[in-house]
């Protein structure tokens, strides 16, 4: 059972993507994470979704999505190299001692602090998942207030391109 | 100028330009103005059912049986919801199907009124896809990208979702019918790769026990003439699915018969043996394969369909080929063609000697435990489902539309109705819908309004959907109904006997069935009651006869209830694991 991250272009339809979202329940796959916006040209979304699955899983996947009417085109983004970021924020309690060691953190993991009150801050931080986790892992888990995170984007490396 | 139409005018208009001859449908508030536009015009006949579900089966029938797409209507909320059942058993064998469900005026889409349900969404994961109507001007090029969905690719369900105020007699708009549809994301594929289909004919020259496995597909694709021209070049053995009788002739002696868990000794076996299986439009289905582990252990697998998601989906394959069963196998037949003809003379001879080799196992198998097996074991004074169908196939010169219901019936006449042509059988196999058999007559004789239609049935299944007796009568539909009466539902029954020790819990109601005669007779219709096994050839020829041609005859035939459908796979096993009777178990 390896990650796969999933790519989609699909017409920026109403219903399109409840039936990307509905296949996955129907056929019992799984979704990790899921993002989905309109592309440039406002006719496309693209969607890109992370589930766990071996290769013909995968495969089978691909498949049933390429079925559906509104989707253009599909491409499982782990089968070559690529890049993938998540956004994330997160309002964290920093009063006292905390505050300085919340913003060292930050700085740390190159996150930008995006909000300030007197007893809070909110952080933005962007990057692979396991990066994301891991600032997770390095605060006090005590003064995490609230998380928010984007789901997975990836694109292919170089010449590896998904468009119509 | 383009015409200046209303929404339930163009609809209708949209539908004469397919070539609609023919709606089943039932009336309710949210299509009041689609049914007023229908009954403008004369073009299109409207046909009233008596209840949705039954509606989506003729249209299914009629699909089936003419290969057009069979078009449904049906009003908001409860209708829509009872067409759902309809529209699953089309998806599940790839029928192309149109439903046109009412919505409540768009205004209202979303406030729980009247009638309201949300069409699209419950009926997601049953349909190849799905339009809402935003506005009246959008019906013909939605009408004209449903059909085209419905009936290119793999075939499929489409509904259109019509909100009432589209339909609305006061708004105009200009109609509008596409000539060509362009969408840039549905493009099936047509042609085979030809790499592939060369690689294929190879190895098919090189395999020494190779057999065709054709299934629902080739039905679909109309490939009957290439079959047999590949049967004959190959001299190799074919077997269908349920879903594939009839696409080559059932009679002729390559035709192995129907495969899988309850198909014939000999072509589970010739499957199992085999080294080389070409799957032409079969889906490697669980009543196919048995255990997907034990499935063909020695098998190369070429597999060939149009929907790449139906390649490799069960059983690994070795030489996948997506594309239009025609195309493909008109291109493999001139490449074997060629093949042949460059043959040496000691080839042809090593060739010839490699198929009686083959032909000599299979005809072994076939005389063991060829179809009548269990047959010949029952009891004389009883009549026997199987004699059923065997008196039907000579009251019919085996020339009818049989459809049927799901149960034992099904089995019975998929095993012994030994169909030549393809869309004479009609039956539902990948949903299993009891109820199927009647409506589903009814759509094939409004296509062929001539010819003889019988339909199989179990008094179980009847009972699911005979308020269409009403219909018949309205429409003067002249069916056959041939009920094959278990007072039990049994193949329910059998598994019971079988894995549970024959606790047959709510499988039986002998205490509660109708006197079928007397209900038909109420609804206007002829009844015949067969109780004695020598009254049976002569109620049949009857049922068929000149003098009943005109008429709906059920012929209420009380069998042996004992009876159980054999061969049947054991549980688990590979193809060759059957249950040949009810003491006999083969295992290899």
């Amino acid at each position: 059972m390896t990650r796969r991250i999933i790519a989609v272009l699909l017409e920026n339809e109403a219903g399109a993507l409840s039936r990307v979202v509905g296949l996955f329940a129907q056929r019992n796959y799984n979704i990790e994470s899921l993002s989905v916006a309109p592309t440039e040209d406002q006719t496309l979304s693209r969607l890109t979704l992370t589930t766990y699955g071996d290769q013909s899983h995968s495969e089978q996947i691909v498949k049933q999505l390429n079925k559906l009417v509104e989707v253009v085109k599909v491409v499982d983004l782990c089968e070559a190299d690529h890049v993938e970021r998540e956004l994330m924020l997160i309002k964290v309690r920093a009063v006292g001692e905390s505050r300085q060691e919340i913003k060292r953190t930050t700085d740390v993991f190159r996150g930008q602090i995006v909000d300030v009150s007197g007893e809070t801050y909110t952080v933005q931080l962007v990057g692979p998942g396991e990066k994301l986790d891991a600032f997770l892992k390095a605060i006090d888990k005590t003064a995490i207030i609230e998380v928010a995170r984007s789901g997975v984007l990836g694109m292919g490396r170089g010449e590896r391109v998904l468009t119509l | 100028m383009a015409d200046m139409l209303s929404g339930g005018d163009m609809l209708i208009r949209a539908l004469q330009e397919e070539g609609v001859d023919c709606i089943f449908g039932y009336p309710g508030g949210a299509v009041l103005h689609i049914y007023d536009a229908i009954f403008k015009q004369q073009k299109i006949e409207h046909v009233l059912v008596r209840h949705e579900q039954a509606a989506t089966h003729m249209a299914d029938g009629y699909a089936r049986a003419t290969g057009k797409a069979g078009v449904v209507l049906v009003t908001s909320g409860p209708g829509a919801t009872n067409a759902i059942t309809g529209i699953a058993t089309a998806h599940m064998d790839s029928i192309p199907m149109v439903v046109l469900s009412g919505q409540v005026p768009s205004g209202l889409i979303g406030s729980d009124a009247f009638q309201e349900t949300d069409m699209v969404g419950v009926s997601r994961p049953v349909v190849k896809h799905s339009f809402i109507v935003r506005k009246c001007e959008e019906i013909p090029s939605i009408v004209r990208k449903a059909f085209h969905i419905a009936t290119t690719g793999r075939p499929g369900p489409v509904v259109i979702d019509i909100p009432k105020d589209t339909t609305d007699p006061q708004i105009l708009g200009e109609y509008e019918f596409p000539e060509t549809v362009e969408m840039r994301s549905y493009n099936p594929v047509v042609k085979g790769n030809s790499k592939q289909i060369k690689k294929a004919v190879e190895h098919i020259f090189k395999a020494k026990k190779p057999i065709l496995y054709v299934g629902g597909g080739a039905i679909q694709g109309e490939v009957s003439d290439e079959l047999e021209r590949m049967v004959d070049l190959l001299n190799a053995p074919l077997t269908n699915t349920l879903m594939g009788l009839g696409a080559y002739p059932g009679s002729n002696n390559k035709c192995l018969g129907m495969l899988g868990m309850h198909g014939t000794y000999q072509a589970n076996m010739a499957m199992h043996n085999s080294d080389l299986i070409l799957a032409i439009g079969a889906r490697f289905d669980d009543r196919v394969t048995n255990n997907p582990e034990k499935f063909s252990p020695k098998a190369k697998i070429i597999q060939i369909d149009i929907d790449p998601a139906s390649i490799a989906k069960i059983i690994g394959v070795d030489i996948p080929i997506v594309g239009d069963v025609k195309h493909v196998l008109s291109s493999m037949n001139e490449a074997i063609q060629s093949v042949w003809t460059g043959f040496e003379e000691e080839e042809k001879t090593a060739y010839q000697r490699n198929t009686d080799t083959w032909w000599e196992q299979i005809e072994g198998w076939r005389s063991v435990h060829g179809l009548d097996h269990s047959l010949a074991l029952a009891a004389e004074e009883t009549i026997q489902p199987q004699t059923v169908i065997k008196s039907l196939y000579r009251a019919t010169n085996g020339e009818a539309f049989v459809t049927s219901d799901v149960g034992q019936h099904q089995m019975f006449a998929a095993q012994y109705y030994h169909f030549d042509k393809p869309r004479r059988w009609i039956n539902s196999g990948g949903l299993g819908t009891m109820g199927f058999g009647l409506p589903s007559a009814m759509g094939v004789q409004f296509a062929y309004p001539n010819a003889v239609v019988a339909c199989v049935t179990g008094e179980g299944s009847f009972m699911m959907n005979m308020q269409e007796l009403s219909t018949c009568l309205q429409y003067s539909l002249p069916i056959k109904i041939i009920n094959l009466n278990n007072q039990a539902l049994g193949m329910v029954k059998q598994w019971q006997d079988m894995q549970y020790s024959g606790r047959h819990s709510s499988s039986t109601y002998s205490d509660s069935l109708p006197d079928f005669k007397t209900l038909v007779e109420a609804f206007g219709h002829k009844g015949i009651k067969v109780e004695k096994s020598e009254e049976l050839q002569s109620a049949l020829d009857l049922a068929f006869s000149e003098e009943m041609r005109d008429h709906l005859v059920f012929v209420d035939v009380w069998i042996d209830p004992e009876t159980h459908v054999y061969p049947m796979s054991v549980r688990g096993g590979s193809l060759a694991d059957m249950i040949l009777s009810r003491d006999q178990e083969v295992a290899v």
